[in-house]
């Protein structure tokens, strides 16, 4: 249990920092409101290591930490619908056999920027951003690749190194 | 590391990305609202689209006559050597032309709504 605790108080720093990082070094993809999304890369770690209950709390907790030290309420409100949608996705697509954690984090990825246009749509009233939609699909594909590609590459050594202690 | 679910979630996904931006392509054809005639680089006249009206063009250069009719624009008559304008189309769209070359006529919607979609978020 402390171990436990322990390694998502880890984890919820390393998110921290990780969005820190991406505010001082925006990876722009020339598109408006598209980033990487390093955070991420901790959610899904985090649920492969710890378990869904685990890396949820570790998900919202990071999002109301990074809201409050580096964004604002209304972004708030976008990081806690992307967070919710993409991690319910995410556990859905890690029942589903043969799904790896590329495909997981893909999925996570695409729907985390699909709840947040949702979120835009109600509070700008305006259905027309959902043309946007698309656009975001793709961005979701790339980063959630990106990410999954190096979760795959660093879970086995952070299982590894976590079973040592 | 990337297994055969994973290569097809993502093909899959990436289709209907695709299929989405041609439907959003599709659809921002809007109608414009504003024809512009103009002849020899100069602004001729502007027409309401939604006004059926018959415009006749004639210099020196030679006769044209433009009419718009149901919210389109065709070009019903001119006395050119190829007869290009009359053959195109009717037209529609913003940004949509007709040209008549040897006249240097060119008829041109304006106007439609454009949507620029503009989201940051952080």
């Amino acid at each position: 249990m402390t171990k436990k605790l322990t390694i998502s108080a880890l984890l919820v720093a390393l998110a921290m920092i990780f969005s820190y990082i991406e505010v001082l070094i925006p990876f722009n993809f020339g598109i408006p409101g598209i980033k990487l999304g390093l955070a991420n890369l901790v959610v899904v770690v985090a649920m492969y290591l710890l378990g869904a209950r685990q890396a949820f709390m570790i998900s919202m907790v990071r999002i109301i930490l990074i809201a409050f030290t580096f964004g604002n309420l209304a972004a708030l409100l976008y990081s806690i619908a992307g967070g919710i949608l993409s991690f319910a996705v995410m556990i859905l697509c890690r029942k589903i056999k043969g799904l790896s954690v590329m495909g997981v984090s893909v999925a996570g990825g695409v729907s985390h920027n699909i709840g947040q246009i949702i979120v835009a749509v109600f509070v700008v009233e305006n259905l027309n951003l959902l043309f946007y939609v698309p656009v975001l699909i793709i961005a979701g594909v790339v980063t959630g690749f990106l990410i999954g590609m190096v979760a795959g590459l660093v879970l086995p050594a952070v299982k590894k190194a976590f079973h040592l202690y | 590391m990337l297994k055969k679910k994973d290569m097809i979630l993502i093909c899959a996904l990436l289709c209907v990305a695709v299929a989405g931006i041609i439907i959003v392509q599709l659809m921002q054809r809007q109608s414009g609202a504003m024809v512009t005639v103009t002849v020899g680089g100069k602004t001729y006249g502007t027409y309401s689209l939604n006004i059926p009206q018959i415009i006749e063009v004639e210099d020196d250069m030679g006769y044209n006559r433009i009419v718009i009719e149901d919210g389109y624009v065709y070009m019903e008559e001119a006395d050119c050597p190829d007869q290009y304008c009359v053959k195109h189309a009717k037209i529609h769209y913003s940004h949509e032309t007709i040209i008549c070359l040897p006249h240097e006529l060119v008829v041109e919607i304006s106007g439609g709504e454009n949507m620029d979609v503009d989201v940051v978020t952080q």
